[in-house]
């Protein structure tokens, strides 16, 4: 009687995700009476040897969390400084940032869509075996994530870690013709992203809609991506100096990675469903047309669409860089001045998968002495966790290499950078 | 039929790293599919499900050694690669986690983690080479897309990588880039940082901050004098050499020398 039997589900290493891990689950009959999300990545102490740099070093150092999102850790860690610092940042600038990290959302998005998402959707090991059945699919992904990357690199110097962005603006900006060139690439991206709406929403989708605390920034007119309040559907409103106060970190009996969660009520969601749910009033015409057309709009609860979402935004993302290059004055001076000061900073930017905090606590001399970072995946954790003790147990009865994939898809619906994660989660050895 | 030659098996490892120097290989969009065609990614766990057991022609390695379980597991990956080549300022350096090199490690764990007893955790980050022989190391944080293109190039077609082991210096030169440091007083590494990066820094009107690491004939010596003469102070010189490539001997040895001053 195999329904009452006891057994696993191993998966080790996950694949097609950002760094090591490996997942755990324990099936007692058709019971999940365990699901562990493994972090195996090895610590590499960040925080702690933060402390004695100069704030000026932030944005660079912390940038070697991620080579999936640096931006995203350059933003959050040059916001954070410049509120420590008490800097005023020029409209110009500001527009600039949003349109790197434009750049950084389309490369991240069309990676995870289509590179490491829509094989499970279609059956395929990896984006080389799908190219074998949808050449064209494959050949569009890749040339929209190499435009997303050339607006990096245009702007910011090269794709991963970037290095024209500093405490105060840039070393350099670009000129006004330099950034139009981008236009007719974006504007192909825009249609190829508008098409990457259509061909996600033909992939077929477990019912899988879920009761999710979404966490999100929100800005007074933008869709959310540099700056905001953070919000959640169950009325939290803070500002990021407020983060501390409201999420904390629970060690869970069943695992020793650290979990994020949200003081008093639990595991939370962070990313492009978040966004997309607390914000759709918040995007351009052009992608909250492609999502309708498609049928979508919020709530979504379904985790597996997220795969839609993130097109949607890749529209979107394309089209405010497009805007943000029409409107597009340089500023002044590429940077203002940045005198050292003591101080504390907090910010909070969107990554591609979600919510970045980042605070630094500085001395009169501009050196950390102390810093924390709280990145989107460790808050993701917990919440990867309760779906699949939700989800795995459909799949109690079925033979093991089946089984497998369709947790791991469950996995990747979060885009799971876990090298970001690990210096933040509990590494365990047992012995 | 198949007469076709086998073709050369690639695996791509991981250790402690951000993924950025793997993630290269995807960035090269308009030449993945043809080296894909080129190429078996027998082991690419970023990139694929498919797990292709060793051994393999040639392994790309990612990342520093940090654990005791790593420096098991790179010598198990050494014996099942024919070549073995290292990709970026982890790999071949020891990459920023060894700032822990000279701080109390226990000291840093107890700082990032609430139960120090679960971190398992060597007291050095340290480079590949110094736990088993490399057949090549790329430099770079990242490593450069045009490196590893040609070096991946150079390798299927049998011959030698046309990859420069000279400052970057020279490369401002090339192409007519002004001197930061001599014409407006931007400090600057590029007289000890090896090639590669095209003067990407300089060219952003930016001093070079050493991401390649040092180059081989080197002399951060003669460098620390002359951007103490442009008001840099001892702990500031220290900090720069200490980055991304802060255990190659070269930087490591000038971040001591200026620590003493």
């Amino acid at each position: 009687m195999t329904a009452h039997v006891t057994r696993t589900i191993e998966v080790d290493p996950l694949a097609r995700v950002e760094g090591e891990g490996a997942l755990y689950i324990k099936l007692a009959g058709e019971r999940v009476s365990d699901v562990k999300l493994r972090i195996f990545e090895p610590p590499r102490l960040f925080e702690a040897f933060l402390r004695g740099r100069h704030c000026s070093e932030a944005p660079d150092i912390t940038a070697r969390i991620c080579g999936i999102c640096p931006v995203a850790y350059q933003m959050s860690a040059l916001q954070a400084v410049e509120r420590a610092l008490g800097l005023r940042i020029d409209p110009a600038i500001r527009q600039l940032r949003r349109l790197l990290y434009c750049g950084e959302w389309i490369e991240s998005h069309a990676l995870h869509v289509y590179l490491l998402h829509a094989p499970d959707f279609l059956g395929a090991q990896d984006v080389v075996a799908l190219a074998r059945e949808h050449r064209a699919v494959v050949e569009r992904a890749l040339r929209l994530k190499r435009i997303g990357n050339d607006l990096m690199t245009l702007i910011g110097g090269r794709e991963i870690h970037p290095i024209s962005p500093v405490i105060g603006g840039f070393t350099r900006v670009p000129g006004v013709a330099a950034l139009r060139e981008m236009v007719p690439a974006l504007e192909w991206a825009l249609e190829a992203a508008r098409e990457t709406v259509r061909f996600t929403a033909g992939l077929s989708f477990p019912d899988f809609d879920q009761d999710y605390e979404f966490v999100a920034l929100r800005h007074p007119e933008e869709y959310p991506v540099n700056e905001g309040r953070l919000v959640s559907n169950r009325g939290l409103d803070i500002d990021a100096a407020e983060f501390e106060d409201h999420f904390v970190e629970q060690h869970v009996k069943h695992s020793n990675a650290l979990h994020s969660v949200i003081r008093g009520r639990g595991s939370y969601l962070v990313g492009p469903l978040a966004r997309f749910n607390l914000n759709f009033d918040r995007l351009p015409e052009v992608a909250r047309a492609a999502a309708l057309e498609v049928g979508l709009k919020p709530p979504i609860l379904n985790p597996f669409k997220s795969i839609v979402v993130r097109a949607v935004e890749t529209v979107f993302a394309c089209a405010e860089a497009l805007r943000l290059i029409a409107e597009y004055q340089p500023p002044p001076a590429p940077r203002v001045e940045a005198p050292d000061r003591a101080g504390v900073g907090q910010a909070i930017t969107e990554a591609p998968r979600g919510i970045l905090y980042h605070r630094y606590a500085l001395d009169d001399r501009g050196l950390i002495l102390a810093a924390r970072i709280v990145p989107p995946t460790a808050q993701n954790q917990k919440r990867i966790e309760d779906d699949l003790r939700e989800y795995a147990a459909r799949f109690a009865t079925w033979p093991e290499e089946e089984a497998t994939w369709k947790c791991e898809q469950a996995i990747r619906n979060y885009d799971p950078c876990i090298s970001c994660a690990t210096h933040f989660l509990r590494l365990t050895i047992e012995r | 039929m198949s007469s076709e030659p086998r073709k050369p098996r690639i695996g791509v490892f991981k250790f402690a790293s951000c993924d950025g120097c793997q993630l290269t290989l995807l960035d090269a969009e308009d030449e993945l599919l043809s080296i894909a065609e080129a190429v078996e990614i027998a082991y690419f766990p970023e990139a694929s499900r498919a797990i292709g057991k060793g051994p393999y022609d040639l392994g790309l390695v990612e990342g520093s050694i940090t654990t005791h379980v790593d420096a098991q597991r790179i010598q198990e990956v050494r014996r099942q690669c024919r070549a073995l080549v290292t990709l970026g300022a982890c790999a071949s350096a020891g990459g920023i986690q060894a700032l822990r090199n000279w701080k109390d490690v226990d000291e840093f764990v107890r700082v990032v983690y609430a139960n120090p007893q679960f971190i398992n955790t060597l007291k050095l980050s340290t480079p590949i080479a110094e736990h088993v022989p490399v057949d090549f190391e790329l430099r770079g944080c990242p490593v450069n897309k045009g490196q590893l293109l040609e070096f991946v190039t150079a390798t299927l077609a049998g011959r030698t990588p046309n990859l420069p082991s000279h400052a970057v210096c020279l490369e401002c030169k090339r192409r007519g880039v002004v001197c930061l440091p001599v014409s407006r007083g931007i400090p600057c590494l590029g007289p000890v940082t090896q090639a590669g990066c095209g003067a990407l820094c300089p060219r952003y009107d930016r001093g070079c901050f050493g991401c390649h690491g040092p180059m081989e004939s080197a002399n951060p010596t003669a460098l620390t004098v002359q951007l103490r003469s442009l008001g840099q102070s001892s702990e500031q010189l220290a900090r720069a050499y200490r980055g991304f490539n802060a255990w190659a001997w070269q930087f490591r040895k000038a971040s001591e020398e200026c620590e003493r001053k």
